[in-house]
């Protein structure tokens, strides 16, 4: 579904992703992990055109997408919910989601796309005119995730869900992921909590200062004696 | 948030319409009176210009409020806006003789094809960067007015028909705050706020930024344009002084003090600062001062300005917002954060 092969990215003088080369395939979970700075926000934002590359392809159904607009690449079905939520503070939970569903235009799947929703995170639906600003760190993240599935994506970007929330919280939302992967969307997830994110992914790719260094099915990369060592504690 | 608990009495939606209806209706015969006022020459023809300034004020603060309240683009260059439409309008005036409406109109037109080149490069730039940049365009503009001939160079340009009637520019200004107000409250009005609130979420929303920043301040510019012919044509002599860096911050003043991201506030402001230093030509010498310290003052109070993001219909649903967070409050037991 997505392929992106050799990609190079640079800030300024700066070699971040070194010939970077991974797969997405249809109806999975894959998962990206690596320690801070390994280039895993990166790689998702070049995927989403909020950064460019400087060579390399990133292939999309067969399409080339590596010099599309952003805006563009969500119109065709692949949704990023960004590092760190970046909710609408000042908007509230259901303008939020309103404006996740932006370029679409039929009016009778956005509305069950928006109770689908409400029914994955029945607190989105108990605070539809809270503004985003006053909710909680869990319920925020909440909200970006459901923001970002009002695109109705066919493949769905999330970076760092479990950033700063409670074990409990981030059991929670992993299992609303996996919940999504069952209906169909396709799921690249960045993480740095390697043990939660390699327990619900298919497939996983582990980076290391710009480069993969490992790959494999996720189960296969948990056993793996040097992941154990640097990323599980174990 | 406890406070909000104890002040939490929501209103129903229809009597905050209710409310809301009652402020417009409140606004409409504020304005009526006025009217009546005028035409009665109950108001004298000092008071009558000043009228007209104010008009004029609430168009450049409505659009300087699209760029930098609602799309959260900090522009100084408004009086660049101003003087193009100034100045395009007296020379259409003067030289081509068109009908006054049309050379409303045109002097937008060209203004927002300014504003549109200008933008295209400086909007890459974020904050700081593009107030100095558009702070930049407005000197250009000035030095460009200082030194061709057909603009009468630093002697100004007279002789422009005093078409600008009290009736006109109130015309022309309601018409700004409806067309805003509709703007607003579009799809692409939430485009405009979503990008102020997060340009990256805004982007990853698939909102197609450079094109909404482009098309806050090609509007921005058109009426800022509109504006500056108003004024030409009431001020009958415009000459560069008039559009210097002091005037795009006097509106920029009223944007912040009425609310980033508020029409009314933008209203509100422009009429009361347009005729503050009027009303305190009692105390003479001082007045300035008394003005400076309001500022001061009021920024200490309310630094979000007066009406903050809402409007005047908003602020009596206020109860019912603050209801939500402490109700909020109270469910928010144990969660980790």
């Amino acid at each position: 579904m997505l392929i992106v092969e050799e990609l190079n990215v640079f800030y300024g003088g700066i070699h971040a992703l070194k010939e970077v080369s991974f797969q997405v395939k249809e109806g999975e979970i894959m998962t990206l992990i690596g320690a801070n700075g390994a280039g895993k926000t990166t790689t998702l934002k070049a995927i989403s055109g909020l950064i460019r590359g400087r060579s390399g392809s990133i292939r999309y159904n067969g399409e080339d997408i590596a010099s599309m607009p952003a805006h563009q690449i969500v119109r065709k079905g692949l949704s990023q919910v960004p590092e760190g939520r970046r909710v609408f503070a000042d908007m509230s939970v259901a303008e939020n989601l309103t404006l996740g569903a932006y370029h679409r235009k039929e009016a009778i799947s956005i509305k069950s796309d928006l109770e689908w929703v409400y029914q994955l995170f029945p607190r989105l639906a108990e605070r539809q005119q809270q503004m985003a600003g006053t909710l909680s760190g869990g319920e925020q993240q909440m909200l970006a995730i459901g923001r970002g599935l009002m695109s109705h994506p066919k493949l769905l970007l999330l970076d760092e869900p479990s950033m700063g929330l409670a074990p409990l919280l981030v059991k929670e939302i992993f299992e609303i992921i996996r919940e999504i992967n069952s209906t169909g969307v396709t799921i690249l997830l960045v993480e740095q909590n390697a043990h939660m994110a390699l327990s619900v992914a298919d497939t996983a790719y582990v980076m290391e200062t710009g480069r993969v260094v490992l790959s494999g099915r996720a189960a296969e990369v948990a056993a793996n004696a040097q992941v154990r060592a640097a990323y599980l504690g174990a | 948030m406890k406070g909000g608990m104890v002040r939490g009495r929501s209103l129903s939606p229809a009597s905050s319409r209710i409310a809301a209806w009652i402020a417009g209706a409140l606004a409409v015969l504020c304005l009526a009176l006025v009217n009546v006022g005028v035409y009665t020459y109950r108001i004298d023809f000092y008071f009558t210009g000043i009228l007209v300034v104010v008009m004029i004020n609430i168009i450049l603060a409505v659009s300087l409020n699209l760029i930098n309240g609602f799309t959260g683009q900090f522009s100084l260059g408004h009086a660049g806006f101003m003087a193009v439409g100034a100045y395009a309008s007296a020379l259409l005036t003067i030289y081509m003789e068109w009908p006054f409406p049309v050379v409303l109109i045109g002097a937008g037109i060209i203004s927002a094809l300014i504003g549109f080149l200008i933008g295209l490069p400086t909007l890459r730039l974020r904050g700081d960067y593009l107030a100095i940049a558009t702070l930049g365009f407005g000197e250009i503009v000035r030095v460009v007015i200082l030194n061709l001939k057909i603009t009468g160079g630093p002697r100004g340009l007279g002789g422009i028909a005093p078409k600008t009637t009290f009736f006109i520019a109130e015309i022309v200004a309601i018409l700004t705050v409806i067309i805003f107000s509709n703007i607003v409250k579009s799809s692409h009005g939430r485009a405009f706020v979503a990008i102020r609130e997060d340009e990256i979420a805004a982007e990853a929303m698939g909102i197609d930024t450079t094109k909404y920043k482009v098309l806050a301040f090609s509007i921005g510019a058109a009426f800022a344009g509109i504006a500056g012919a108003l004024f030409a044509h009431h001020q009958m002599f415009i000459d560069p002084r008039s559009f210097t860096f002091t005037r795009s911050i006097e509106i920029l003043v009223m944007v912040v003090l009425g609310g980033l991201g508020s029409i009314s506030g933008s209203i509100v402001a422009a009429t009361v600062l347009t005729i503050l230093p009027e009303a305190l030509r009692g105390i003479a010498q001082y007045r300035m001062i008394a003005y400076a310290l309001l500022l001061i003052g009021l920024m200490l109070i309310r630094p979000q300005g007066l009406f903050g993001t809402k409007e005047i219909g908003d602020l009596f649903r206020l109860g019912q917002r603050q209801g939500n967070e402490g109700r909020r409050a109270q469910a928010d037991g144990g969660e980790g954060q």
